[in-house]
């Protein structure tokens, strides 16, 4: 039994002054899923967003959330979806709790109406409910955002990079709410421009200059490659970077935390042959090894080979 | 070999009324040193380089920058060290060249030293072709590497880099490392805050805050030991959430 579809794009095409910033994107989320976009500053992710609520039109394209059509039916959308913006967009001169009474009664609701739905998230903040949001830490605004996104019960939640500029552990923690929602059946769209968040999505796309790369499962998309990745460990590591890239059949190799990550240009590639290589050149003790790679590593040979 | 510090601050303190944004902290950075400077937002991280910058006055403690007092030689600190945000400053409605050359005079360079920088940054960053481009017109990664050079253009004997690579794709990015090392190689001390702990390895040195003091200060291979953890990830998950401490 197929699950329905909650979110579908097909060809999906937006210029701004001759630049694509969408280039034929097609999209299918199901209902119920983590849907990650993944893809740097600049690549469409807010721009296809904006798009699937209602906030931009497309150029061309067949769009379809909650099966409706977000040009025609966008006033019917808009109530069934929510939305948290990459700024914060909250009224800094109202206090947390006005701010939250405000979603709700634009969605003709009230937050005693649906408090359980926000309970985990808001009452973290509840303490400081007479606060000014303006005077809000950014992982509190985060936290107030995010309650005014779903205030109204949506069906779908879209956020736009949540955890830009976000510490490591406020961004591990963020997902946990996250996931929670999302366990109680909520599906969710979510861009970010971190690579390791994608292991925390059920599938995603990794974007780039306005068009998908590759989409699947965290897992698919790791073992969608057919090149295989190396790590190489040795003290010195930009020189040891240096070095390698003279390496005869070096494709590409980058720096990735404590060890450096390789790839050949050969099949038949014999990590021996680059050890001696790099003992020659005198990096004295270098492990090579065979990994697997990570999201990261296959965003950056996509991007290579695109 | 011991080498004079280049940064040397001791017990500083800013407070805001009762509350502690920065609490008694000290450290050393070497020349030449990259010198990440992590912590959870809200740590105290910004409030800390705005005072080592010569922008705010501590409450109290001590703190020399290319051996210049931050209470009294604000201006001169101003004049030796370089800027650069992860809004990258520059002025969108202007070129490149015109971008460079405003950041010269600001910085003071007099006429022919601008010239003769401009030329150089410009072929350095292989932008010759693009020199009357207008900035905003330029792609993420063109932009950090020139925001960079420019912070640079007075040739500073430190260089604070506040976030300078979100939201860059991961290629970009690692490039961006390799400007700091060269930089670091020809001597100039980093000064740098990220929020990837894959970058956290590639400094030399990490000071890890939380709650407005230091917890954690070492090597990435000491932190990792210190705090018996397999990657920078761990160590910082340890200290901002678990609240342990290694000093």
């Amino acid at each position: 039994m197929n699950k329905p579809i909650a979110i579908s794009a097909e060809t999906l095409i937006k210029s701004f002054k001759g630049t694509k910033a969408l280039n034929e994107i097609n999209l299918e989320v199901i209902e119920g899923e983590i849907y990650g976009l993944i893809g740097p500053d600049g690549a469409g992710k807010t721009t296809l967003i904006r798009i699937l609520c209602s906030l931009l039109f497309p150029d061309s394209g067949e769009v379809k959330v909650l099966g409706l059509n977000p040009v025609q039916d966008m006033k019917a959308l808009r109530r069934k979806i929510g939305y948290m913006p990459g700024r914060f967009s909250l009224y800094h001169d109202l206090s947390v709790e006005e701010n939250l009474n405000l979603f709700a009664r634009l969605f003709e609701t009230s937050i005693k109406e649906n408090y359980h739905l926000i309970r985990d998230i808001y009452q973290q903040i509840e303490p400081f409910k007479k606060r000014k949001a303006g005077a809000l830490s950014g992982g509190m605004k985060q936290k107030l955002a995010l309650s005014c996104a779903m205030i109204h019960r949506p069906d779908i939640l879209f956020l736009d990079e949540p955890t830009t500029g976000v510490d490591p552990v406020s961004r591990k923690e963020f997902w946990e709410m996250l996931g929670k929602l999302n366990r109680n059946g909520l599906t969710i769209l979510v861009s970010t421009p971190y690579m390791d968040e994608a292991a925390q999505c059920s599938r995603i796309s990794l974007i780039q200059k306005g068009q998908f790369m590759a989409t699947g499962t965290p897992a698919e998309i790791i073992n969608s490659g057919s090149e295989k990745y190396y790590s190489i460990k040795g003290d010195n590591k930009y020189d040891l970077l240096k070095a390698t890239r003279n390496f005869k059949t070096c494709q590409s190799v980058y720096a990735f935390g404590s060890s450096l990550h390789y790839t050949d240009q050969k099949v038949e590639f014999e990590p021996s042959e680059l050890g001696r290589f790099l003992n020659e050149k005198g990096f004295g003790d270098v492990e090579i090894e065979a990994i697997e790679p990570g999201i990261e590593d296959r965003f950056m040979t996509l991007m290579k080979n695109g | 070999m011991a080498k004079e510090p280049i940064v040397t601050v001791r017990n500083l303190v800013k407070a805001f009324g009762s509350f502690r944004a920065v609490d008694n902290i000290s450290f050393d950075v070497f020349p030449g040193e990259i010198f990440g400077f992590l912590g959870a937002n809200g740590a105290g991280k910004s409030t800390a380089i705005k005072m080592l910058i010569g922008l705010w006055r501590p409450s109290s403690g001590q703190a020399t920058i290319a051996g210049f007092d931050i209470y009294r030689d604000t201006e001169k600190i101003k004049k030796s060290i370089g800027y650069m945000s992860q809004k990258f400053s520059l002025y969108t409605d202007l070129t490149i060249r015109e971008n460079i050359r405003l950041f010269g005079g600001i910085y003071g360079l007099d006429r022919a030293s601008i010239k003769r920088k401009t030329e150089e940054l410009l072929d350095q960053l292989q932008m010759q072709k693009y020199a009357t481009a207008m900035i905003h017109d330029l792609p993420l990664g063109w932009k950090q590497k020139l925001a960079f050079s420019v912070a640079m253009i007075h040739e500073p004997k430190i260089i604070f880099l506040d976030e300078p690579t979100g939201g860059v794709d991961p290629i970009t990015r690692r490039q961006f490392w390799e400007l700091i090392y060269a930089a670091a190689a020809q001597g100039t001390t980093i000064f740098v805050t990220t929020h990837y702990m894959d970058e956290a390895e590639y400094c030399d040195r990490i000071s890890m805050m939380v709650n407005g003091k230091i917890a954690g200060l070492g090597t990435p291979d000491e932190l990792k030991t210190g705090f018996d953890s397999s990657d920078m990830d761990e160590v910082f998950i340890k200290i901002a959430r678990e609240g342990e401490v290694m000093i």
